[in-house]
């Protein structure tokens, strides 16, 4: 590959491509070859760069990280003499110095770009007043004075908001529904039910930012017509509890729930309640038998929650994150939001990125962003440098994706086709010393554990899936295993009540699909190429560097290794746990695992 | 605490908290803040709290306010504390153990020096 000192990244983000954004990229080609730099120079196209105000076209110098904006075609020739030719930053075209100094500050999260995560870290959670002095409830002071229910209904579903709890449905449509359907309660309620093993992003924004999440739901509700209002935190998250209803006891005594809200003559009131912690209570239906006080159990719709929900009355479900966004929507504008984003994914997305990356952590991007800028530039590539494996996106339902996935734009559409799924945004990354059968099996684990039991196929299948992954990982796999799987992911994604039985084959099926040759290794030559799989290896002390030291004899918890000191020493494998703590110990590196 | 009755005693609140942000940033003070997420008090902000609270008690420090935040996002940095002294930017520490967050507070807090082996950086 082609050695580049600089990257010019121009923004092509609708606005931008109005103001001649490519009409820049060809000029500041021909001016690149003119001026002799197209091989150390390499322009590339990107999504919106800054802030919504920019004039555009804007472009970003890399590894400088200098922001040029509204630039003209004039200006091309200058711009790169000064700045390729000369090494000068071209500093009447930047953008304000101190914005350049913000950025090298988050240097890690340069291509992020924050809204749902706009005051988090940023603000004091416990103090309303900071809150409202970053604009906090102003969008409900809009709503409420200058907007019709059925006006902002229509703003948010102009901004083209999709649900992010994972499903993706239109939020504005989903409102509408409420609004017309008839009966005189109706409830607003919001999933924080985050129960993905690896996905923290809600609980984030309810302990960072608790009142963007009331405010949201505030709004919600004028639009939907609602009166009453709950929180649905699982009990496993203390803190966010603690901070929603802290938040709610603030909003309420400065008038902002309660009767009559800022003199109007709309009302609404919130309360928490709290889950214990079932993972099938963040599918709707669950959730809101779980908020009656019944068994969290999921039941078939129709009826859907817009026409018989939370004690049969019209209800709405939407994620913390999409409450989130909502005040900034209204603030700034549909057109600003749609803008944003990829496609019909408009917008940011959080994602909680775990695993084998350098920066764990909560990230915040626009729609559109590939897993490679991701996991590469945002999470800042593989620990210890190691071979990027796959990536498993949404949670315990979503599928792993190969290498080959890398360039796909993160969207609604995108992670669908390719087998997965978007979900509450866990990004899993996996390094080359991943065994992906004992991940599939990790995953059934899980959602065999928390499968509610209420449909046969969901119930039944993932054991059986589980037990056939099972004994692949022990070695004791038969060909026709292969076979078995495919069908019983088919039938049970057919043949499910809810989510978590129609998405819980997607690990087994993205795996088969993706990395079927480790399937046969362990089915066909009892092999775990990775070395993962307990009963498929075995430790062995390699004769040349072994020293005869005894410190691995001395450690072993089950007094399996033999040998004289200063000779070379045995492992017994009939006494061997493979617990690897002699391979970790030997100091010459001595350990083989085979 | 007053009830907000209109948006115009929302618009009111709003200028007061400005003003009083205000008022902070320019009086000299220097903010510390501490990540208490769940993240963070898991990788052990607590221990972090409590020493640069003891520390300001011990050196007899004033003019300086403790506060909270949520996760700002870098978990593999957690625990982590920000120095904003007043009219500079806001400095970033990462995985700050109750002993490092004493040097913080004596040199960075007091002194003025960054103690730039701890900042986290891209």
């Amino acid at each position: 590959m082609a050695y580049f000192r600089s990257h010019v990244l121009v923004s092509i983000d609708p606005i931008c491509i109005d103001k001649g954004a490519y009409e820049l990229i060809d000029a500041l080609h021909d001016e690149l070859v003119k001026q002799g730099l197209i091989d150390e120079v390499q322009v590339l196209e990107t999504s919106r760069i800054g802030d919504p105000e920019s004039e555009g076209p804007d472009l970003m110098v890399y590894p400088e990280g200098v922001h040029y904006t509204n630039l003209s075609l004039e200006d091309v020739p200058f711009l790169v003499e000064e700045h390729f030719l000369k090494g000068r930053i071209a500093a009447q075209y930047t953008r304000e110095a101190k914005e350049i100094a913000d950025k090298e500050l988050s240097a890690p999260q340069a291509k992020e770009m924050r809204i749902v995560l706009k005051n988090v870290g940023e603000i004091d959670p416990l103090n309303i007043e900071e809150y409202i002095a970053r604009d906090g409830y102003m969008a409900l002071g809009k709503v409420l004075t200058e907007m019709t229910p059925e006006e902002t209904i229509q703003e948010v579903l102009e901004s083209g908001l999709r649900g992010r709890g994972g499903a993706g449905f239109p939020t504005g449509l989903k409102w509408r529904f409420i609004r017309d359907a008839e009966g005189d309660q109706k409830y607003m309620i919001c999933n924080a039910d985050e129960g993905d093993p690896g996905a923290f992003a809600n609980r984030s924004v309810q302990e960072g930012d608790p009142h963007s999440v009331v405010e949201g739901m505030i709004i919600a509700a004028y639009a939907a017509g609602a009166s009453q209002g709950y929180i649905y935190v699982r009990a496993e998250y203390p803190i966010a509890v603690r901070t929603m209803r802290i938040a709610i006891d603030q909003a309420r005594s400065f008038g902002l729930l309660g009767d009559n809200i800022l003199g109007s003559d709309f009302s609404f009131d919130l309360d928490v309640r709290m889950g214990a912690g079932a993972f099938v209570c963040g599918e709707e239906t669950a959730l809101m038998a779980s908020i009656e006080g019944k068994r969290g159990e999921p039941r078939p719709r129709p009826p859907f929650p817009a026409q018989k929900g939370l004690w049969h009355n019209p209800s709405n479900i939407n994620n913390v994150e999409t409450f989130a966004i909502v005040p900034q929507i209204i603030l700034n504008g549909a057109m600003w939001f749609a803008n944003i984003g990829h496609e019909k994914s408009t917008g940011t997305k959080t994602f909680s990125m775990a695993g084998d990356v350098k920066n764990t952590g909560l990230i915040e991007v626009p729609f559109g962003i590939t897993l490679r800028e991701i996991i590469y530039d945002v999470g800042g590539g593989i620990k210890e440098d190691k071979k990027f494996k796959a990536v498993q996106t949404g949670g315990p339902m979503g599928g792993c994706l190969p290498e080959e996935f890398l360039h796909l734009p993160m969207d609604y559409e995108a992670l669908e086709q390719a087998g997965s799924i978007l979900g509450s945004g866990g990004l899993v990354v996996m390094d080359e010393d991943t065994c992906m059968v004992d991940i599939a099996r990790f995953f059934m684990e899980f959602t065999q554990e928390e499968s509610c039991g209420k449909c046969t196929p969901c119930r039944i299948g993932t054991r059986r899936i589980l037990e056939i992954l099972t004994r692949i990982c022990e070695g004791k796999g038969k060909p026709e295993d292969i076979v078995t799987l495919r069908l019983l992911c088919e039938q049970i994604n057919e043949n499910s009540l809810c989510g978590l039985g129609k998405g819980a084959p997607n690990p087994v099926k993205s795996t088969l699909d993706h990395f079927l040759d480790e399937y046969e290794v362990h089915i066909l030559e009892k092999r775990c190429p990775a070395k993962i799989c307990k009963p498929l290896i075995r430790f062995e002390i390699i004769d040349g560097p072994c020293t005869g030291c005894t410190l691995c004899a001395r450690n072993c918890p089950v007094d399996a290794i033999f040998g004289e000191r200063r000779q070379t020493h045995v492992i017994d494998p009939d006494i061997c746990i493979k617990c690897g703590i002699c391979e970790q110990i030997c100091p010459y590196d001595a350990i083989e695992i085979k | 605490m007053s009830t907000i009755k209109s948006l115009d005693d929302l618009k009111k609140i709003r200028e007061e908290a400005l003003k009083k942000q205000q008022i902070k940033e320019s009086s000299g003070k220097t903010e510390v803040i501490v990540g208490m997420g769940t993240v963070g008090i898991a990788a052990g902000a607590r221990e972090t709290l409590k020493a640069i609270l003891e520390t300001i008690e011990k050196e007899n420090l004033s003019d300086i306010i403790v506060r909270q935040t949520g996760n700002i996002g870098l978990d593999s940095y957690e625990p982590i504390v920000q120095v904003a002294v007043s009219g500079k930017d806001k400095v970033s520490y990462g995985k700050v153990n109750p002993e490092m967050a004493q040097r913080i507070i004596k040199e960075h807090v007091v002194e003025g020096e960054i103690i730039s082996e701890y900042q986290i950086k891209g």
